[in-house]
Order: C-alpha cells, then structure tokens, then sequence
C-alpha cells in the first residue's frame, strides 16, 4: 500500500524523521518497499495568472501571453498550448528555473518574440501523464506563490508491503494507529461525525446473502452539480497513494478507502433499477465490468443486482452501465460488510485484482461501514453538493464477526519468548492495540478490537507482545534440548560420495529443472507416460521428467552452443515415473560424458569418449558398495542398439548405460554423440561391509592365455568359464587384449587372459600351474569352440 | 722385471683410451685374463732361481693389481659418464603442464547445500528428505494453510490438476517426519522446490533448507542464536542481524532475518516459533512441546557468498561458470 508521508502525519506526527519512521514501520512488521519523492525534482516554478493572449506574429500555432506572477512587471511567454486562455492560472517555470529532466529555463526568442519562462503542464512537472495542454489550475490558487510549497510536494511517498494477516493495515488509519502504538502518542484524523439527512430519499435494499453480507449500509444522494471538480487537495493524495482522478464522487469513495480501509462504490441512481438485491450470481449470468471486460460469474461469486441483473461484482468491482459519469446528478452510495471468505479467490478467477478485493479478501472492519458513508457524504458534499438522504443500513448480527477474549498466560509468554516481558510493557502493548486486557490469575484476557481479523489464538497475543515489545529486545540464548551423537552408516553410500568420485574423475555436476520439454523426451522414451503439469510456465517446459537424460542432452546442446569439446557432466535428483496412476519418485544419479576422452592437451591423442569410458565412471560408482553388478546388452529406445546395457544388481535392473541413438543424434542436431548413464540410487547404493580375508604368503604365478572365439561370444561368458574351469587356485583373471583385425579371421576375435594362481599353504609348481591353464582351455574349447591364438 | 712394469704402463694407456666397458673388458682379458699378458710372465718365473722368484712374483702382482685398480676406475667413470648422457638425454620441460583429467566440480547450489549441512549437522541437526510431488494436505493445509487462505495466492503453485502439486518450500518435510517420529525432533530438509515465477529474479525451481526443532522449553531466543550463529559459520565472518516481524502462516510469531550488508540491509531468511495448529497436525500436543523453523533459499545464500549476480546461472548449465567454483574443499 502506498501512501503520503505528509498524510500520515496529519494522524499522527511522532518526532522522527523519513527513515527513521521506515525503521519504526518495518520493525512494527509492515515492511516497507520504497521510499520515492512525491514529485520529481523542479524549481521556481510559481504560480501564474495568463492576463491576455495574442496570435504569435510569426506563428500559426503559438500563442504570446502576458503572465501575472505577483510583482509590477508582467512576463512575456510564448506558449504552444491550445487550452491556454486570458484568466487563465497555471505553473510558470521561470527564468533559471529547472524542470524534470535537467531541462533548465532560459531567456529565449521563439519566432522572433522573446519568451521570459514557460507554462507548464502536469506531465512537464513530472506529476502525471495528462495530455491536456497546460495544467489549468483552480481560480483561487495564490498567483506568485511557488508550486512545491502550494502543493507540499516536498513529500514522500512510502510503499508498504502488507502481509495477508495484516489486512486493518490496509489504510491510512491502519498505519496511523500502529505508528502511534509505537511512539505512545494519540491519532488525530479527520472530523468523522454524521451528516444530517436533508431529504428522504430511501431506496430499496434487500439481503438475501447475509451470511456472505452481514452489513449493507447505503444512502441516496440527489442533486449534485454535474459540473464539480475534485479539489486540488484530494487528487494530490489519490495520487500519490498511485491514483488517478475520474469523477468527484468515484474519488471520494477512493479517498474514504484510503483513509478507512473501508471500500465503497457510487451507482448512477438513475440506472438502478427498482431497487439493490444483494446475492450470489445465477450460474452463467454475465456482466460487463467497469474495465470494459464481459465476464461470466460463478454461484459462489457474490452480487450487488438491482431488479435487472448484477450492477456491480460484491467487493471487487462495479459494473460499466450503472456507474458514475459525466453528468451523474443522483448517486447511490453503497458501502458493506462482506465476509472474507465470500470474496476471497473471486477476484482472481476473474483475473482481476483491485483496491477493493485485496482489502475484502484480509478482512475490513466490520464497525466501520457507518463511519465510512458519513465521511463520504460529507466529502460529497463538500464537493458537489446535493441533498442527503438518511442512512439504510440491512443488519444481520448473527453473522457479522465477533470477537471472543482471547487467554495469554504470562509463563507461556516467557516460555515461547524465552524472555519474561515485563507486566507494565504486555499492558502497554495490549491496551495499545485496544485489546481491553483483564487481569487474570496467571495473566490476561484480552478481546481483540472489531478490526483484528487475526488475533484467536494465545499465540496470536504473544506475537503481538513480540512484535511491539521488539524482537531485537528479546534475547539470544544458545542450546535446547540434548546433545545427540550423529550416525555414520556403512550399510549405505551416501549420495554425495557419489557426487565426490565423479568429481574427482572429471565430472561437473549440473542442476537442471525437474519438468522437461515433453518433445524431447518423447524422443527419448517414447511410449513412457510422463505427469503433465496444468500450468507450466512455458509448453518447453510442460513435463515431469522421467529420467535424467533429457536434461543433460539439453545442457549438453547448451554447451556444444559454447563450443566446449569435452563434455562430463552428471545430475542427481528425482525422476517421476507413472505407473498407471501411482506416481514413483525414483531417486538417481546420471550423466552423459561427449567429446574428447581428455581435455584438450599435448602428448595425449585427441581420441573421443566410448562406451567403456562411460562404463568404467559406472563401474566405479557401483564399485563403492562392494557388490556385485551386472552389464548386459540389451534394447532401450534412447540408446545404439550395438552400444547398450542394462544394469542389473541381483538380477534386478539399476539402471542404463549406452551411446544416444545415431538416430536422434542427427535427429536432434548434436555435434557430438554423447554417452549416457542413469543408476537408481535407492536400488543400488546398499553397501556390503568389508570382511577381511587372509593374506598368502606364497609366491603367485601368471599364466597368459590368449584364445580364438567366434566374435558373438562376450567376454562375460568367456570370464564366467574361466573362473569356473580355474578353481581355486585361480585368485584372479583379467583380460588384457581384445583383438580383431586383418591379422585374424574376420568372425573371429582374440581375447587374452592372465591368469593369476595362488595357493595359501604352499607354493605352486609350474606343473599345477599348467594343469590349470590346460582345463581352463579345455573348458573354453568345449563350451566356446575356442583355439589357442599362436 | 723391465716387462712387468712396461706391460703395466702399456696397460694403463690402453684403459685410458678405451671409451666403452667392452673394450675395456677385451684390455683386461689382454693383460690379466688365463692368457693375457702379465698372467704369462708369471708363467716365466719358473726360469728364476728360488730367491729371485717371490721377489719377481711380487712385482708382477703388484702390476696385475694396479692395472686392475685402473680398470676398475676407468669403469666406474665410463659408467657415470653413460648414466649422466642418459640423464641429460631424459631431461623434461617441467613448465609443460602435467598429463590427465582435470578434477571436475560440484554445482554452487550443492556446495552451499552441503556447507549448511555440515553446519547443521554438527548441531545434531538430522538430514530429512521428502518427495517433490506433493499434496494439498501436507504443503499447505497441515502448514496452517487453508483453502482460501490469502498466502496460497503468495506461492503460485504448479499444480497437476488431481490434487497433486509440486511442493512450493520445503517445509512439507517437518510435516512428514512430525508424523513419523514425533518430538522431540531436530531436523534440516534441504531440496528443491517450484514456484511458477520465472523471469530475472525469479526461477521456476529453486533450493531452500528447512529446519525444524522441537522440544520442551524451545524459545524464539534459541532461535535467534541458532541463526546467528549459523550466518557467521556460513559467511565466516561476524555478522549483525536484524529479525523484522512478518508473517507465515506456519509459525508465530513469524520473523524475517535481514543480514547487514554494505550500507543497508539484506533480507537472508523467514523463521518463527511453529504454529500449535501445525504442530497439531504433526501429532504433537503444543502445550507440551514448542518448536522453531526456518527456511532459507539457497541461491540467495550463493549467491551472496559468491557474488553471483544473475540466477538464472545457476540453471544454464554452462560449463564456463560451474567450473568456476571447482576450488576449494567442501565438506
């Protein structure tokens, strides 16, 4: 909310300055959001009266006028507005003077006729964006007194924002009355008292929602003058509250908004119909709101309707055909209590968000509607003039708000405070903020005023007490509860270890959004059903992911933009996978390595990533549990069907390592084929704890086995053989050549085995060792058709 | 004995000439091998009679020794001299720069997650996570946040249209594991979460940490020198803080913390004392137990420690700028 400083302080006006009054409001909890100048900067700029007009000699379009500024002498100003007339008064920027903009005032000759100032407008002065020609000033304004000082633009304008419990904040009694609070001083205000009814004007009004509308108060005003301007006064606080003038009797009831919190409207009464039906909409009725806007209204949306349908949408806008306009001379104030829970959430379904609204939906004093109409009418009045007709106010007790005494135990206070806050400062704060405390036994009671809609609860008075007594007065005090042990687990890898392995081969860790362009991923895995989200912020971003990967191959494409050639990039989060309507979210690590092995650098050949180089990042990871992990080629749509596996851990699949199709690295324009990888980090990071086993203490010997086998075979099958056929005396196996090429027959591949063997009581003899390299052949040749590679 | 001693000096010259260890193995074999040469004159000596023969024997054993003498010096600087020449041959330009992978990095979000963790964690704060699909009831409705309340308008919240969201904060979490543990309860619930807002300062996704404590005796004081006390860890320095009134509909009283920064203030954090209706809805009797939370986004955080200016950084994924905060030990 915004509003005048210079307003604030005709409520109340406590001995401190610009910032220091911001501090006191954001300590109060009204945390402020700007401070601005009500006006920009400009200098000697006086008022003027145009005392006569002549046509510019040399000009069709320019005029020469005599300006009265106070002194003997009478300015010559050559002027280009067409609204510019004799007796006329507006702002004069004089010689030496400066307007917004640095635009600096000088003697000039325009056509050949010297110019001594300039008359302004009210969009040169910076105050608006009126394109009406000069500002034309009131007949009474003082010729020869400076604007600013005429004006008090020497204001600030200070923005609030309110949070959605502080709703009795929501205008300039709001304000007033916490800022009084805070500096013990009283409020001021305006002279609300009522206004005597000089006819007998009445007009129907019926309530048939009185829970939704617990209080109407309405009076018929007959007779005012078509031709009534808002003074100078009131458009000056409407607008630095962010207001624009639009009609005398709409900028009262913005005015009396302002001051009160209380929103209002003003009928046309000769559009109304018969009489005012306060109700819910019929479903589907329409109606055309004052922003020009047809909307179809729902039936938990309230009304104020006359015998022809709804004139205006309760609480958050009126209606175009029965407002206020030029020529209005009957109005019909209306002015109610509606229940928050009757207003709030309409407004943005009819994607509006107005002054009244936000003030209805946090909850306007339900005592104040009275108030509100008396001061409107005497502003009318004062204005417009017109003839008063007496106050209808519909009434339904039953429903309006009560306020219930609320406990506040003085131990529970120092309790929940850690604090004990003298006795004298909670009655200072209570009766401060007219909670009208009683003593009790173990503390107070307190009932809240009529517009509090927040305080119910003990803990809402505590608050309270904090917020006027001042947090920063309330204590740091180290320690609750007892100390704890924290745990270190081995039955799990924890996730960031994961995190670290990868790092330190390389890796650079990625966040990317959780919701994924639904294209790309159904490129990816197509058929695989992905939750939609019902207002995603763009379509590209309309998914739930389900998987890593089509993250990383956008992050991928974003740096291939770059130019980077070695890319290793990995992400741990949640993937989000429907099973028909149950939702899985499944927690995993994944990356994708592209590009060069290494980064670009001398005495290392510039070769490219391959699958085992992804597979080998995997297997590290899987290594950290010491269990057991098995590859195998298998199908997956995202992937080359040649360079593909499935990874499974007790025969349960983990997860996915391969290279991205060929397809949709042309498909989807990549400079580089990626690798890719994604492991379930729920599924697979369950660690074996280490068992020591013993050391021998006897020589081992190596046997390498170099063997022939017809290229279908895998080395896993190769592997499983050996160690079978090896026993055990074979500690370890590892391959450590695989060969096909010209020197060999094209179906056929070489595998080269060393074969470590190891006896724990004694030292083998190369005869053992022998008999074991012969069965394991034997066993190769058997099961594989394997040869002896000479 | 004219011989033993010409043999020697011929010997010596010979070994002086040679450059290689073969060549000085042929000059021994020459001179002191089964037929070299001063092996044969102590074949001769047989000629002599008996008081002359160990007189010559001598001399030429002293021959044979010091002629080996010279071998074996001669050899030793032949080997030095070839262990230098490879040496010299061997020598490497040290300012190339070393071979292999460099290391890679965390992501700055995930360092500064993992900094507050270990903060907390030493406090005896536990590591509590939740699922990022969420529902009404536990992101809003057991946080005190009714249907119409105002402050569901405050979270723009990505929904799914069958009562699924995506979670606004992570505060769902104290829920959850109020239901499942009850108090008393010392937590942090770090993660992502969505609000749908996304332009200069704003990101679609984003991190905050939670944390809850509950307990007998929990007051706003402890709070506020927990929080003190995690800024300074946090940005290593002491800071001075200012806790403003505000409201959430989770705690009360509610608080924001704003950090003293340059000539102003920053606002760093949300707290409060947890709401008895809160702590209701997590199975807990607020007239035993109080509780504190706080959240706090985790970009702000980076970003001030960092420096970085823009937020949407953190979600480009450029290489250039992750790596740029690849030095340094977290943990």
């Amino acid at each position: 909310m915004k509003f005048s400083e210079r307003w604030l302080r005709e409520w109340v006006d406590p001995p401190v300055d610009t910032d220091g009054l911001v501090h006191q409001l954001t300590m109060a909890g009204l945390e402020v959001d700007s401070v601005t100048p009500a006006a920009p900067a400009f200098a000697s700029v006086v008022i003027g009266a145009v005392t006569a007009v002549e046509p510019h000699p040399d000009a069709d379009k320019l005029k020469v006028c005599q300006v009265d500024i106070g002194g003997a002498d009478r300015l010559n100003i050559v002027c280009g507005a067409p609204n510019v007339y004799a007796g006329m008064k507006a702002p004069v920027a004089l010689v030496g003077g400066e307007l917004p903009g640095d635009m600096k005032i000088r003697r000039a000759k325009l056509r050949g006729v010297e110019s001594q100032g300039m008359l302004c407008s009210v969009r040169e002065l910076g105050l608006g964006e009126s394109h009406e020609g000069l500002w034309d000033l009131p007949a009474d304004a003082p010729v020869g007194t400076d604007l600013r000082a005429w004006l008090a633009l020497d204001d600030a304008v200070i923005d609030v924002d309110l949070t959605p419990n502080r709703g009795d904040c929501f205008s300039m009694l709001g304000i007033a009355r916490e800022v009084a609070l805070m500096n013990g001083m009283a409020l001021a205000g305006p002279e609300l008292g009522a206004v005597r009814p000089t006819g007998e004007h009445a007009f129907p009004v019926e309530v048939r929602a009185p829970d939704a509308c617990p209080r109407f108060v309405g009076r018929v005003i007959r007779g005012i003058r078509p031709d009534a301007a808002t003074p100078l006064w009131m458009t000056e606080k409407l607008r630095r509250a962010g207001l624009r003038p639009i009609h005398p009797v709409v900028d009262v009831t913005n005015l009396v908004m302002l001051e009160l919190g209380q929103p209002m409207h003003g009928f046309d009464l000769a559009t109304l119909r018969d009489g005012i039906i306060v109700r819910h909409a019929a479903p589907g009725e329409r109606i055309v709101l004052l922003d020009g806007r047809e909307v179809a209204l729902d039936d938990d949306m309230l009304v104020i309707a006359d015998h022809g349908g709804p004139r205006a949408v309760a609480g958050i806008m009126g209606g175009e055909d029965s407002g206020v306009r030029e020529g209005t001379r009957d109005v019909f104030f209306e002015v109610a209590f509606f229940a928050p829970l009757a207003i709030a959430g309409r407004a943005r379904r009819l994607g509006l968000h107005t002054d009244a609204s936000q003030r209805f939906e946090r909850g306007v004093d339900p005592a104040h509607q009275r108030r509100a109409i008396e001061r409107a009418t005497a502003l009318l009045l004062e204005i417009a003039g017109g003839e008063p007709g007496p106050v209808i106010e519909r009434a339904s007790e039953a429903h309006l708000p009560t306020r219930k005494p609320v406990r506040l135990r003085r131990d529970r206070l120092a309790l929940l405070l850690g604090h004990a806050v003298p006795d004298d400062e909670v009655l200072r704060v209570l009766e401060g903020l007219r909670m009208r405390p009683e003593a009790t036994a173990d503390g107070w009671l307190a009932t809240p005023p009529s517009h509090r809609f927040d305080i119910a609860l003990e803990v809402d008075l505590i608050e309270e007490v904090a917020r006027i007594y001042g947090y920063d007065r309330l204590p740091e005090m180290a320690g609750a509860g007892a100390a704890v042990l924290g745990e270190a687990s081995e039955g799990r890898v924890p996730a960031s270890r994961l995190a670290d392995v990868l790092v330190a081969r390389g890796y650079q860790e990625v966040v990317t959004y959780s919701f994924v362009d639904p294209a790309l991923q159904a490129r990816l895995f197509p058929g695989t059903e992905a939750l939609p989200l019902a207002n995603p912020i763009s379509s590209e971003l309309g998914v739930m992911r389900v998987s890593l990967w089509p993250g990383l191959v956008h992050a991928l494409k974003r740096n291939l933009s770059r130019r980077q050639e070695h890319i290793k990039i990995f992400e741990q989060g949640l993937r989000f996978v429907l099973q028909g309507n149950e939702l899985e979210q499944l927690n995993v690590i994944g990356g994708l390595v592209a590009g060069r092995r290494f980064p670009e650098q001398w005495g290392v050949p510039g070769v490219r990533v391959d699958f085992h180089d992804a597979k080998g990042d995997v297997e590290a990871l899987l290594g950290l549990t010491g269990a057991e992990f098995t590859f195998e080629a298998a199908e997956h749509p995202a992937l080359h069907p040649g360079q593909a596996a499935r990874i499974c851990r007790d025969g349960r699949a983990v997860g996915w390592v391969g290279a991205l199709h060929p397809r949709l690295v042309r498909e989807l324009d990549l400079e580089l084929a990626p690798l890719l990888w994604e492991v379930d980090q729920g599924l697979s990071l369950a660690a074996e704890l280490p068992v020591f086993s013993g050391l021998s203490r006897f020589p081992a010997i190596r046997r390498d086995l170099a063997v022939l086998v017809d290229r279908s075979v895998s080395a896993e099958a190769l592997w499983t053989a050996v160690k079978a056929a090896g026993g055990a005396l074979l500690t370890e196996s590892r391959v450590f050549d695989v060969y096909q090429g010209e020197r060999i027959d094209s179906s056929l591949k070489s595998v080269a085995f060393g074969l470590i063997l190891q006896d724990s009581s004694r030292t083998l003899t190369d005869d053992e060792a022998d008999a074991v390299v012969a069965s394991v052949m034997a066993r190769l040749e058997s099961e594989f058709g394997a040869r002896i590679r000479d | 004995m004219q011989d033993a001693a010409k043999l020697l000096e011929q010997g010596r010259e010979e070994i002086a000439a040679c450059e290689d260890l073969a060549g000085l193995d042929e000059v021994r074999v020459r001179y002191l091998g089964k037929k070299g040469l001063l092996t044969g004159l102590l074949k001769s000596l047989g000629g002599l009679s008996a008081e002359e023969r160990p007189v010559a024997g001598q001399v030429i054993n002293e021959a044979k020794q010091a002629l080996q003498e010279a071998l074996n010096a001669r050899k030793e600087y032949l080997a030095a001299r070839r262990e230098a020449a490879a040496i010299e041959a061997e020598r490497v330009d040290v300012t190339l720069p070393g071979r292999g992978e460099a290391v890679g990095g965390l992501h700055p979000v995930t360092r500064t997650m993992r900094r507050m963790e270990t903060i907390f964690r030493q406090a005896g704060f536990e590591v509590h996570t939740g699922p990022e699909v969420e529902d009404e009831f536990h992101n809003f409705e057991a946080l005190n946040i009714p249907e119409h309340h105002p402050a569901r308008a405050m979270h723009d919240t990505f929904y799914f249209g069958d009562g699924r969201l995506l979670r606004t904060h992570t505060s769902p979490v104290q829920i959850r594991s109020m239901r499942r543990q009850g108090a008393p309860l010392r937590l942090i619930a770090p993660g992502r979460v969505y609000r749908c807002d996304s332009d200069q300062t704003h990101s679609p996704m984003f991190h905050q940490v939670e944390g809850l404590v509950v307990d007998r005796g929990v007051s706003f004081a402890h709070l506020k020198a927990v929080l003190h006390e995690f800024l300074e860890r946090f940005f290593e320095r002491k800071v001075r803080l200012r806790f403003r009134p505000s409201y959430f509909p989770f705690t009360e009283p509610s608080a924001e913390v704003d950090v003293a920064w340059g000539d102003g203030w920053l606002e760093v954090l949300g707290c409060g004392m947890v709401h008895p209706r809160v702590l209701e809805f997590g199975g807990i009797d607020p007239e035993e137990f109080t509780g504190y939370a706080f959240g706090m986004g985790v970009e702000r955080l980076a970003m001030l420690r960092y420096g970085v200016r823009d937020l949407r950084l953190f979600f480009d994924h450029d290489l250039r700028f992750l790596r740029q905060f690849n030095q340094g030990a977290v943990r």
